[in-house]
């Protein structure tokens, strides 16, 4: 029997008159690699606020490790990361340090301070993504790519169950995409951790994730990335309300 | 000066109150700066001169009353903070729409009770732009403790200030209290403007919040060092300002920003000789 880590019932939301989500039923269980795609104004941003619990749905329920979003209080055990490699105050004077370390600041608690075992979680965590070499550096000094990956090591420095990431790839290069992606490859095969990806990048996405999710108000596909690249070219269309070209990408 | 400092007593007060702000002043300024709060000192220390104001027309009505107007300034100030934390609140779109309100309400308010209070003297002018002889034994000791209480909440909620600070929407997610950090945040801010007024003046007060960063911000790599940096510059800029102020006569307040103006030139001719030194692999 898997393990639920995420589970949407019937969720329905409206910004004032104009339906976002209508009746999604959504469930991610552990160790998945889920890739959430679909056209914009679709609703997967607000999916992903709602059961980050930061909107509230019109109806439906949200469980989290199978607790109603309510009781939920344990939200280390959530990383997630934005488009932050695009929006980020880059002459934000701190460190690759000091960044992950902010990753432990809800789960240290009031009053408590970085001690000496929270400061190897944070090396390990900027270890995983391959940074050590850049740990003292300042962070407006990276790449685009590497900031993302500085944000990962943030979310995954209080050693969460799953990574929500919100289109994270926006604003790096083609190469240092596929870089990103078998780093999340290795996270989710390697230490298990659910990987829930929302992007516009359907072509890579098939390569690496589990299960594929086609979000537009509803959910139009809900299946193995398998069937998902058997889809017709129309089925596409039909999903998404207009014309798609599938950009493929290869493994050289 | 130094033999001044330790035969008068007014002086010796001034002096290590200087020393005091000179710690605290910048290292809330470094917080109002990187979340691009400058302007909210300023803001601020405009409510905190119509309290002075209020307690100079206060003194003026009723002579028995010794109580220090930085103790009225300090509450408008803490006013003006929760005021602006309000307008933040019910303006959600326009979050900076708060300071020029509470700015001009200040002006406004101040303008009001000097002239209830008889006009400008010499009194208000060494509020305007600081003095080297204001701070009495009990001010001093007032400015200690306040300090020490800064000092404390900053160290305790470091963490929570610096995360939220660098990305206010991951800090909420990852269930850090937002709007209570940042009411404390703001709160420290007004009191290190009140302590800040005696010696800087309520004109130049955000100048040494703000100017040291700045300079500090050329060379800073991390957030500590920028602290720690900030706070060199500005005890640099205090202990100068006041010596050349008291020799010169000028209120100490234009003698401490004109040296922070001074450091800051320093600091960004060498942040280009030290991006210089990297490019050339040194």
């Amino acid at each position: 029997m898997p393990e639920s880590i995420i589970r949407l019932e019937n969720i329905n939301f409206a910004y004032d008159s104009k339906v976002v989500l209508k009746n999604v039923n959504l469930e991610i269980n552990r160790g998945t690699f889920m890739g959430l795609v679909g056209p914009n104004g679709g609703g997967k941003t607000t999916i992903i606020k709602i059961l980050l619990g930061l909107i509230e749905p019109d109806s439906g329920k949200v469980f989290i490790n199978n607790q109603p979003i309510n009781k939920f209080k344990d939200w280390n055990k959530i990383g997630f990361v934005s488009q932050k490699a695009n929006t980020f105050n880059k002459g934000f004077p701190a460190t690759v340090f000091e960044v992950v370390s902010m990753g432990l600041t809800a789960k240290l608690g009031y009053l408590k301070f970085l001690n000496k075992k929270a400061k190897q979680q944070v090396l390990h965590a900027i270890n995983q993504v391959g940074m050590s070499e850049y740990a003292y550096r300042n962070i407006g000094d990276l790449s685009g790519g590497q900031q993302q990956r500085v944000f990962i090591a943030r979310a995954l420095v209080s050693e969460p169950d799953i990574l929500i990431l919100d289109e994270p790839t926006v604003g790096i290069d083609f190469k240092n995409v596929e870089r990103f992606y078998e780093l999340l490859h290795k996270l989710n095969t390697e230490q298990n951790i659910t990987m829930l990806l929302i992007t516009h990048d359907t072509g890579a996405m098939t390569n690496y994730a589990t299960n594929i999710v086609c979000l537009n108000q509803t959910l139009h596909f809900h299946g193995r990335s398998e069937e998902y690249s058997a889809l017709s070219t129309e089925d596409l269309s039909r999903i998404y309300g207009h014309p798609v070209q599938v950009i493929v990408h290869d493994h050289d | 000066m130094l033999t001044d400092i330790i035969e008068f007593d007014f002086l010796r007060y001034t002096f290590l109150t200087g020393l005091l702000i000179g710690i605290v002043a910048p290292l809330l300024g470094a917080f109002l700066v990187v979340r691009r709060l400058s302007l909210l000192a300023d803001a601020l220390s405009h409510v905190t001169l119509a309290g002075i104001a209020f307690g100079l027309f206060m003194e003026k009505q009723f002579v028995t009353l010794t109580l220090s107007p930085i103790y009225s300034g300090m509450g408008f100030s803490v006013i003006g903070a929760v005021l602006i934390e309000k307008l933040r609140s019910v303006y959600t779109a326009y979050q900076e729409l708060g300071i020029p309100i509470i700015l001009s309400g200040g002006v406004g308010l101040s303008v009001v009770f000097i002239s209830l209070a008889n006009g400008f003297n010499t009194d208000l002018f060494n509020y305007l732009f600081g003095s080297v002889s204001a701070v009495s034994k009990n001010d001093f000791l007032m400015i200690l403790g306040i300090s020490i209480f800064i000092l404390m909440m900053i160290t305790l909620f470091y963490k929570e200030l610096l995360t939220l600070s660098f990305d206010e929407e991951h800090a909420v997610v990852s269930g850090i209290h937002a709007s209570r950090i940042h009411f404390l945040f703001i709160v420290l801010t007004a009191l290190v403007i009140a302590v800040s007024i005696r010696i800087v003046g309520v004109l130049l007060v955000s100048a040494l919040m703000t100017l040291p960063v700045a300079a500090a911000m050329r060379i800073a790599s991390s957030f500590k060092q920028l602290i720690v940096i900030s706070i060199i510059f500005a005890e640099i800029a205090v202990i100068g300002g006041l010596i050349s102020g008291y020799y010169l006569s000028i209120p100490p307040g234009g003698t401490i920003v004109i040296m922070s103006i001074i450091i800051l030139l320093i600091s960004m001719s060498l942040n280009r000789l030290t991006i210089k030194l990297k490019k050339e692999g040194i």
